[in-house]
């Protein structure tokens, strides 16, 4: 067996990518060979480590030096200093944004140290375009038990006892679905994995798939032996070229191991896995639509029930579960559904990976058990918000969810706590907003988002949403009505209640959720033309400070249409009628004497 | 009765023409009589003729053996598909929160003024298409933008002329 003295890990997910890993990647293969040690360290590209923010990332074991945001040049530095003299390059680790400290140990980073990876176990860890690594982490372990010790109705009250809810947004417990498409009477049953990732925010599902694709195909396995199914479908979003490749070269893998197709593990059970591609339509993720796109069509959802466990794609009973469910689904089996029960809250059990975003320090994928509080993945994970500015909200479920103000820092999250908020689990993402974020703007642009993506099958939601947007947008604009308010409520009830599937009934959750917490934000745009947090650029009123005011003049130069007038030395005035709110003098002022 | 249509494509010539229906062929062939067929085959179609012109669609419809209505139907309905010519490079800036909540507003007038065409447009010399995009899921990275599969991150307007520059020649 070869034997290597240290292993160079390299990020290679989307993130990473665009920060430029493959240079990186080709300067330590120049590198390796100049020295002459190829044979003795191995190099090794491998899925997201999930802290995009600060790549590209590499980690250098045995040690686990985590070296960020490296450049070409730093290449020869850590071959020289690390590989060949043993010393960890200082300057090149992490900072604490915290206490502007380095750490040293990928282990020891706030950002890590907090979290409990089980779905995304792997990402970081193999090379997710070498099967045999994802074999050596115990991968197909779990098919292999299960084919050869478990009869399928033994699978299924694993998956049942285990109480995991699907991830992808809706949190029906999953083993509730395999025990419905198992008894659906049919010879030919589907699975499919719901790789449809669309909430604007969220990226885990892409990151496992990009990281560990096995784990994804090895449980759609072990699902189709639990159902009796022997066809599965991945649709995904073809905005994951990464995904998609990796997807394919994991399936040819397991193809040629035998781990997928015929006769699997020496059984008699046959199982295979299909690639399809959505074509960007937001609505595609909800389940009945996307088995419509899969049958070829325009992805419009169709009434439930008939429920896909018993009519689904081409009207035969299929499984269909997300990315993330499915990640979870291996070690459950392997460790067990009491090992799984053990983490999580009562209601919600095991982890859940965040995509962390906005106005926060560390961005990133973050997986933490359920009902960990919102403060601590912002503050101890997340590093708190930048600047030193204040937390404001944060908005979890994407378009479906809500936003929760700073009471709501302390609650646990998980799927309950965040329906009584007035929000959702959603698949995951957690924006957060600091004090410059106007609520009523948040709104706006989560109305136009849902009324791009509504398919258009059911009135209230494609006239409904078109309404709301409408209202909002004159609030942004000044043209607020007294009513207004009311009116928006209404309408989200009747949208809420009247279409056919989960993107309507959830469109006006964005909006009934900003109301509730932060009325005063919509009357001041509606009562007084005033947008408190300075976002709203036809409510800014830019005006000079008197007492800051040096009169040097620069913003005066500044102005495109000649609205600031003043003499040398003395305050100057902005003529509101002329000013068209750009904001350039405000850039331009030394003293910060524009408000 | 089937007329072809390999000569019906308008803006493009003789050799290469056929070239590109030959390998839809293939495509068409590949896909023939499997259930959901079309999406694959409109995704294959647009590889190859970079958009999906009607009588493209008009071809796949012949081929598929189904209504032309019906393949418009599904072109249309998704945003992936597109009908017009896009440039050889496509601008996608990122509108999903994280980069919308960190300025991609702002990217997206700086592409306006410097290319002097608004969203869903393509320039005059069929050099960029600039787009909005969903999410692409580098939130960490926000705000984002992408030129056909090189992705752009932390962007500030003032680094546009940059980036349009390398692309230029």
């Amino acid at each position: 067996m070869e034997f290597q003295r240290a292993h160079i890990l390299i990020c290679g997910g989307t993130g990473c990518n665009s920060s430029g890993c493959k240079e990186i990647e080709e300067e330590f293969k120049i590198e390796l060979q100049e020295h002459d040690m190829e044979e003795e360290i191995k190099l090794i590209q491998t899925g997201c480590f999930g802290f995009c923010e600060i790549g590209p990332i590499v980690v250098v074991y045995p040690e686990g030096a985590f070296y960020c945001q490296l450049e070409a040049d730093d290449v020869s530095r850590i071959v020289e200093e690390h590989l060949l003299k043993g010393r960890i390059v200082k300057d090149l680790l992490f900072t604490e944004p915290t206490t502007k400290e380095q750490v040293a140990e990928y282990k020891e980073i706030g950002f890590y140290k907090h979290q409990e990876r089980i779905a995304l176990r792997n990402c970081g860890n193999i090379n997710p375009e070498d099967v045999e690594e994802y074999i050596a982490a115990d991968g197909y372990q779990a098919l292999g038990r299960v084919i050869t010790e478990l009869k399928p109705q033994e699978v299924i009250d694993i998956i049942k006892d285990s109480q995991v809810r699907g991830r992808g947004g809706g949190g029906f417990p999953s083993g509730l679905k395999w025990q419905f498409t198992a008894d659906a009477d049919s010879e030919q049953k589907y699975i499919i994995c719901n790789a449809d990732e669309g909430d604007p925010g969220a990226f885990m599902d892409r990151s496992i798939l990009e990281g560990d694709p096995h784990s994804v195909l090895e449980a759609m396995a072990i699902a189709g032996y639990a159902v009796g199914a022997d066809q599965g479908y991945i649709y995904v979003r073809a905005e994951y070229p990464i995904a998609v490749e990796r997807l394919r070269i994991a399936i040819e893998q397991a193809q040629e191991y035998g781990l997928l197709g015929e006769n699997i593990f020496g059984s008699d059970f046959d199982f295979d896995i299909e690639l399809r591609l959505g074509a960007g339509a937001f609505v595609c993720g909800e389940e009945t639509a996307l088995i419509t796109s899969i049958e070829g069509n325009r992805g419009e959802p169709r009434p439930r029930p008939p429920y896909p466990a018993s009519k689904g794609l081409w009207e035969e009973p299929t499984l269909i579960n997300n990315v993330e469910t499915y990640a979870n689904i291996p070690l459950i089996i392997l460790k067990g559904a009491d090992w799984f029960k053990s983490l999580g809250t009562e209601n919600s059990k095991g982890t859940k990976v965040f995509a962390l975003a906005g106005d926060i320090n560390n961005t990133g994928l973050v997986e933490v058990q359920m009902g960990t509080t919102l403060r601590k993945v912002i503050y101890d994970i997340g590093g708190g918000i930048p600047e030193g500015k204040e937390f404001k909200a944060a908005q979890t479920g994407g378009p479906s969810g809500g936003c929760l103000p700073i009471e709501y820092l302390d609650t646990q999250i998980d799927y309950d706590n965040l329906m009584d908020a007035g929000s959702m689990m959603g698949s995951g993402g957690l924006i957060i907003m600091d004090e410059d974020t106007c609520m009523v703007d948040i709104a706006r642009f989560y109305l136009d988002f849902t009324k791009e993506e509504s398919c258009g099958k059911c009135v209230p939601c494609r006239e409904g949403t078109t309404r709301m947007l409408e209202i909002l947008e004159r609030i942004t604009e000044g043209e607020g009505q007294p009513g207004d308010i009311e009116l928006l409520e209404t309408l989200s009830d009747m949208i809420k209640e009247m279409s056919l599937c989960g993107l309507g009934q959830t469109a006006p959750n964005p909006v009934l959720s900003t109301i509730e917490h932060f009325r005063s934000e919509y009357e001041a745009h509606i009562n007084n033309q005033e947008c408190p947090a300075g976002t709203c650029t036809a409510l800014v009123k830019y005006e000079v400070i008197e007492d800051l005011c040096k009169g040097c003049g620069l913003c005066k130069q500044a102005c495109p249409v000649d609205a600031i007038n003043g003499e040398k030395k003395e305050t100057h005035l902005i003529d509101q009628e002329t000013c068209i709110k750009c904001g350039a003098c405000v850039d331009k002022c030394p003293f910060n004497a524009i408000d | 009765m089937m007329t072809t249509v390999k000569d019906r494509c308008p803006g493009c010539d003789g050799n290469e023409q056929d070239e590109r229906y030959d390998e839809l062929d293939k495509v068409i062939a590949e896909y023939k009589g499997k259930p959901g067929a079309l999406i694959p085959v409109l995704h294959a179609a647009q590889k190859i003729f970079k958009y999906l012109p009607e009588e493209v669609q008009d071809y796949v419809a012949r081929g598929l053996e189904m209504s032309p209505s019906e393949v418009y139907g599904v072109t249309t309905f998704y945003s992936f598909f597109s009908t017009t010519p896009q440039g050889e490079y496509k601008i996608g800036v990122c509108m999903g929160t994280a980069c919308y909540v960190k300025g991609a507003g702002k990217l997206i007038e700086e592409i306006e003024k410097e290319l002097g065409i608004s969203v869903g447009e393509t320039t005059p010399d069929e050099k960029f298409t600039l787009v909005q995009t969903r999410c692409i899921g580098a939130c960490g990275l926000a705000p984002v933008l992408t030129v056909n599969d090189d992705v752009h991150g932390r962007l500030t307007p003032d680094e546009i002329p940059g980036i349009l520059a390398k692309y230029r020649d």
